[in-house]
């Protein structure tokens, strides 16, 4: 119970300190380009709606620092985001809430079955150390995650779209194919995924791999596991419910970790395949200087990554007893 | 004279390192062999990078090893002289952020109390926050980020993975003997630090220095390739930019796009070779069990040598 009380007041305190980050940035850059963008809304936009953009932004405000913060925090607990430049007059959040089921799908899933084959991939090649995959796989996978993400992402669309012509080159898409429920438009949406989804794949699955790996190497050792294979468990059995399943633990940690590193990744990847989700609408805002976006989608991300770090360390409660009977 | 001498011992104690460990070896020759170009980059750039002198999109001749671009530059010209710019933003990001993160893992894990849960606080949620985004946020409202802004935001969101690793090592050897027994002779905070807590701790700082570089060229190049770096100066990211902004790849050009790719990729896994290695020497129970294997299937031909080996005993005497 300790523990998840802790674990709910971590996620709070990051929540906080995002919101703060957000609201303090374009207070601290020098010349606040938000300014130019403000002069742009006068007469187009309603006054309450100005205002809080006003109080977004740090700009024209005559009220004290804490005051704004106060406004600002409040606004945005009650989802009141702003208003996109770029989609103008379209709120932010209804701009986000576009492109987000292509992200969650896209990324999310990928993430996902990377995390699980890396993981399971990790445990089979620390099970059969010594081996000819021992040799092979982890040095192949040290090296692939010294690849940029958006790298392969241009070597396979370089390969496999322009070259072979087997995937569709850019989007989430076709254009010429009215978005309805149908089978050849879900089987569309996937063939234009099928790239992306790769690219996350291949360039997130050597952390795990590693990090399970050693994970493994040290749980091997461990009496219990020699005392499992004592009892002439089948191997199988010992790999996954005795060695495989107290590694995970760590790599559960591990995912928590480097999940921001590879959401980041992603962005870049949706960058370079013009997919229509979270991360390129980000690059979008900002090279088209959608201040409000731009932060919104900002606070969307890492919001995100909290809740998924939240969620694995559930998953840890759930998998080690230890950490449910701990003081 | 035994400085000298230490330095010799430290330069044997290297060569040892390579010689056994494969991944290292390779890793060094890589880092040297760039390193040598990031510092002399005339010596191996044929032509000015950014002269629009030759015939735009030429292919592969031995004139232009890589192609010119839809501009009408060496592509390999440009390969070299962008080379300074990515190494020296990853080496030298991953200098700054581990001196930040020993400072503050160290200081936590020593300090322990309040000191310890506020640092250990403030290390989780930098790392929770995604760095990316975060950077793409600030680097807009500059417009063109310079070299040392890059730098400088990379850093603030590169130590905290190290910080916190730091910290956990430093605080299972906190209460050793020999840490106790430099407090008992009443030794200064500074020295017992300096002397006795972080030796023992150099092949994890190593390794996190290693990690910070390899984070901070992904990281760098990403914002390049996207624009945000200042796209006036000659790097891999800012060349990826360039291809990408002409459309290398569709209009048949792609070694224009590719090559700053698969450097950023050499130099990344040089940094990736090189934390491997690293972390076997850290955890001995990584290390390669080949060995093991040949010994257990004959055991009678070669008696196993039971007690230290080589280089546990020049440990030993040194």
């Amino acid at each position: 119970m300790r523990y998840l009380v802790r674990r709910v007041g971590f996620l709070l305190v990051s929540l906080w300190a995002a919101l703060t980050v957000n609201f303090l940035i374009p207070r601290l850059m020098p010349g606040n380009p938000a300014e130019a963008m403000m002069a742009k809304f006068h007469g187009h936009v309603n006054p309450s709606a100005l205002k809080a953009l006003e109080v977004a932004f740090g700009v024209n405000t005559h009220e004290s620092l804490a005051a704004a913060y106060v406004a600002y925090i409040n606004n945005t607990l009650h989802g009141n985001l702003g208003i996109s430049t770029s989609y103008f007059p379209l709120p932010v959040r209804t701009v986000i809430l576009r492109a987000l089921p292509w992200s969650l799908g896209l990324v999310g899933v990928a993430t996902v079955l990377g995390f699980i084959i890396g993981t399971a991939i990790g445990a089979i090649v620390a099970w059969r150390r010594g081996g000819v995959m021992d040799a092979v796989v982890p040095p192949t996978f040290i090296v692939i995650s010294a690849f940029p993400y958006f790298w392969v992402g241009l070597l396979f669309i370089w390969l496999f779209a322009l070259t072979l012509n087997w995937f569709p080159l850019l989007g989430g898409y076709s254009e010429t194919v009215t978005p309805t429920l149908t089978w050849s438009f879900v089987g569309d949406i996937l063939m234009h995924a099928v790239l992306p989804a790769f690219t996350i794949l291949i360039t997130s699955i050597g952390g795990w791999i590693l990090t399970m790996r050693n994970n493994m190497i040290t749980v091997i050792a461990e009496d219990y596991v020699k005392m499992a294979r004592a009892k002439g468990l089948k191997e199988r059995r010992i790999l996954w419910h005795y060695a495989g399943r107290n590694a995970l633990l760590p790599n559960l940690t591990g995912f928590a970790m480097s999940l921001g590193f590879v959401i980041s990744g992603a962005i870049l990847v949706e960058y370079v395949f013009n997919y229509p989700g979270v991360g390129f609408m980000l690059l979008q805002a900002v090279q088209s200087e959608d201040y409000p976006l731009m932060q919104s989608l900002f606070l969307l991300i890492t919001m995100a990554v909290l809740l998924a770090i939240f969620l694995s360390d559930i998953a840890t409660a759930i998998l080690d007893p230890r950490t449910r009977s701990s003081t | 004279m035994s400085a000298l001498r230490a330095l010799g011992r430290a330069l044997r104690g290297a060569g040892r390192f390579l010689r056994r460990d494969k991944k290292a070896l390779v890793g060094s020759i890589i880092l040297f062999v760039l390193l040598m170009i990031a510092i002399f980059p005339n010596l191996f750039t044929p032509d000015n990078p950014a002269a629009e002198i030759y015939t735009p999109g030429a292919g592969l001749s031995w004139a232009h090893p890589l192609g010119t671009t839809s501009f009408g530059q060496d592509v390999f010209s440009q390969l070299m002289a962008g080379t300074r710019q990515s190494v020296f933003i990853a080496l030298i990001v991953g200098l700054l952020s581990t001196v930040l993160s020993v400072v503050i893992g160290i200081t936590a894990a020593y300090s322990g109390g309040v000191v310890d849960d506020v640092l250990s606080l403030f290390t989780d949620v930098v790392l929770v926050i995604p760095t990316f985004p975060l950077i793409i946020v600030i680097t807009s409202y500059v417009k063109s980020a310079s070299f040392w802004l890059m730098v400088a935001v990379l850093v603030f969101t590169g130590w905290s993975y190290g910080a916190r690793q730091l910290r956990v090592q430093a605080l299972s050897l906190r209460n050793r003997d020999y840490l106790l027994a430099a407090k008992a002779r009443g030794e200064s905070t500074w020295y017992i630090v300096a002397v006795e807590l972080i030796p023992p701790m150099t092949s994890l700082i190593v390794a996190n220095f290693l990690g910070a570089a390899l984070y901070a060229i992904l990281a760098a190049s990403g914002l390049q390739f996207v624009g945000l770096g200042n796209i006036n100066t000659q790097s891999w990211g800012t060349m990826l930019y360039w291809a990408q902004n002409n459309e290398a790849l569709a209009t048949g050009l792609p070694l224009w796009a590719l090559a700053p790719g698969v450097a950023i990729a050499v130099l990344g896994s040089a940094f990736a070779l090189l934390n491997y290695a690293f972390d076997e020497v850290a955890n001995p129970a990584l290390r390669p069990v080949a060995g093991v294997a040949r010994r257990r299937r004959r055991p009678r031909a070669r008696p196993v040598k039971v007690g230290v080996s080589d280089a546990t005993l020049s440990e030993v005497s040194a």
